[in-house]
């Protein structure tokens, strides 16, 4: 579980962040969804410690995040798996490379080991004889099925995915999308995911937190959205000219 | 933001590059890979650009030592003591600065607009040193190498140009080269050299660490790179040119 308490960011006179307050739960997709610009990739950096908070606090556990010195912060990020909107994969390095570095860098197992583990993380995101691949040769939807198998070869009890669907079509989101649900429920792990994309929020969201101007505007699920009257919410999820007047329709 | 922001920036970057590493063998794996990357591939520029220079300043200094007072063998001296002490160090690190620096920069910089920095720090792994030291070491181990060579080269370039334009007769630039001969001069080379690639390494990948935006701003932070450098060498140059030689 991570807690986030009254958590603000600037960049010099601009607030990004404005007091959010909100709780990721264990073994639930938690998406954070919001217009482009409402602070939601800000947030998820400033959660996993890319970016100083400015005010508040943010606890993994009872550990508080937060406040640890960068050398406490990086182990804790060793429990932590993150999904890039452009998958960030390793460009020089291959598929196996790639998905055997945090083996490589934090673990003892013998080459074996690591390779059966490899291969296990990538048949998990079905990508099975790609090993030899290197990421230049692999389609949008390929890399960011190995940046999965990458974030989860460490065993993370924390998932954070940002925008994992940006620059997919719709069946290969929905590929990602059940894969991420599926680790999710799996390994037993908190996975913040962060989206524009509603059919995501309806897939897979769990638990639904709706940022606006900085703040936390809407917390439910993904079946409170359906009955919500939160007008800015409502615009959001009805800004197509198709949902407009599923809008009309639905009267509201 | 002024320099004394840059300043101030390089020597926590350099901190950040200098702690300690997560796990050693990863670093000296990546260490051997950067010796291949930014000096083996570079033996060839050097040595190019070795020949051609000890050519021009052979051609040079006979152009220039017409008189009759004047022995022929000083040609081969000047030509040895001016590759020594500056051309083999000074000039292969400015010719480094363009072809490593740049590359250096551009490719952290690439890492960091594609977020592949971010990655390597939610993995827990300290990014800079990762990705600098391991390109420090390489450089401060293999340039003085490059310099040698650079020297064989360059000398060895004199004596093709004196031989086949007939200014200068083997004999005679033999005996230049090996007349009033200082060790020194190369221990004094070499330690320039080493400073010099530990500058062109570090301010490259300064330049590409903190790079924000697209592919313009990493060709932008790759010129500053090599700008950078190069003041920085001819700076270092002469500090040391006085701490050394006098």
């Amino acid at each position: 579980m991570i807690k986030l308490e009254n958590v603000s960011k600037s960049f010099g006179d601009k607030v990004i962040l404005d007091g959010i307050s909100v709780q990721f739960e264990r073994g639930k997709t938690n998406i954070i969804i919001g217009p482009s610009g409402s602070g939601k990739t800000v947030l998820l950096k400033s959660v996993v410690g890319l970016y100083d908070i400015d005010g508040g606090q943010i606890i993994y556990g009872d550990v508080v995040f937060s406040s640890l010195n960068i050398g406490e912060k990086r182990e804790i990020r060793k429990q932590i798996g993150m999904l890039f909107q452009g998958g960030a994969l390793f460009d020089s390095i291959n598929v196996e490379e790639n998905v055997m570095f945090p083996l490589d860098m934090f673990t003892e197992y013998s080459i074996e080991e690591k390779r059966d583990r490899v291969n296990f993380c990538l048949k998990r995101v079905k990508l099975e004889n790609a090993n030899s691949l290197f990421p230049s040769e692999l389609s949008g939807g390929m890399k960011k099925r190995v940046a999965i198998a990458r974030a989860i070869s460490l065993n993370p009890k924390y998932l954070f995915c940002d925008e994992p669907n940006s620059g997919l079509d719709p069946k290969t989101s929905i590929v990602i999308d059940n894969l991420i649900k599926e680790i999710t429920e799996e390994f037993d792990i908190t996975t913040v995911v962060n989206t524009h994309d509603m059919n995501s929020v309806m897939e897979i969201g769990d638990k639904v937190i709706f940022i606006h101007h900085g703040e936390k505007a809407w917390e439910g699920t993904k079946d409170d959205i359906l009955h919500t009257n939160h007008d800015d919410l409502n615009d959001f999820i009805f800004a197509s000219p198709m949902s407009q007047r599923l809008r009309k329709f639905l009267g509201r | 933001m002024g320099i004394l922001y840059h300043i101030g920036r390089y020597f926590l970057f350099l901190r950040k590059v200098f702690s300690k590493p997560e796990k050693h063998i990863m670093y000296y794996k990546q260490a051997i890979r950067e010796i291949e990357n930014l000096g083996i591939n570079s033996i060839g520029i050097v040595a190019i650009i070795s020949l051609f220079m000890g050519a021009v300043i052979t051609i040079q200094t006979a152009y220039n030592t017409t008189s009759p007072f004047l022995p022929p063998y000083l040609i081969g001296l000047a030509a040895r003591d001016s590759i020594l002490l500056e051309f083999s160090s000074t000039m292969v690190a400015l010719i480094l600065a363009g072809k490593v620096g740049s590359s250096i920069s551009s490719e952290i910089g690439m890492m960091r607009v594609t977020e592949q920095i971010d990655a390597l720090e939610i993995m827990g792994i300290n990014s800079a040193s990762y990705l600098v030291l391991p390109k420090i070491i390489a450089a401060m181990l293999f340039n003085p190498l490059l310099t040698l060579i650079s020297m064989g080269i360059g000398i060895s370039g004199g004596w093709v140009v004196g031989e086949f334009t007939g200014i200068i007769t083997t004999e005679q630039y033999l005996e230049g080269i090996r007349y009033a001969f200082v060790p020194y001069y190369i221990t004094y080379s070499l330690i320039k050299t080493v400073v010099f690639a530990f500058v062109i390494t570090s301010i490259s990948a300064y330049n590409g660490y903190y790079v924000e935006g697209g592919a313009i701003e990493v060709g932008k932070s790759s010129t500053k790179a090599v700008v950078f450098s190069s003041v920085a060498i001819l700076m270092f140059n002469l500090i040391l040119t006085q701490l050394l030689l006098t």
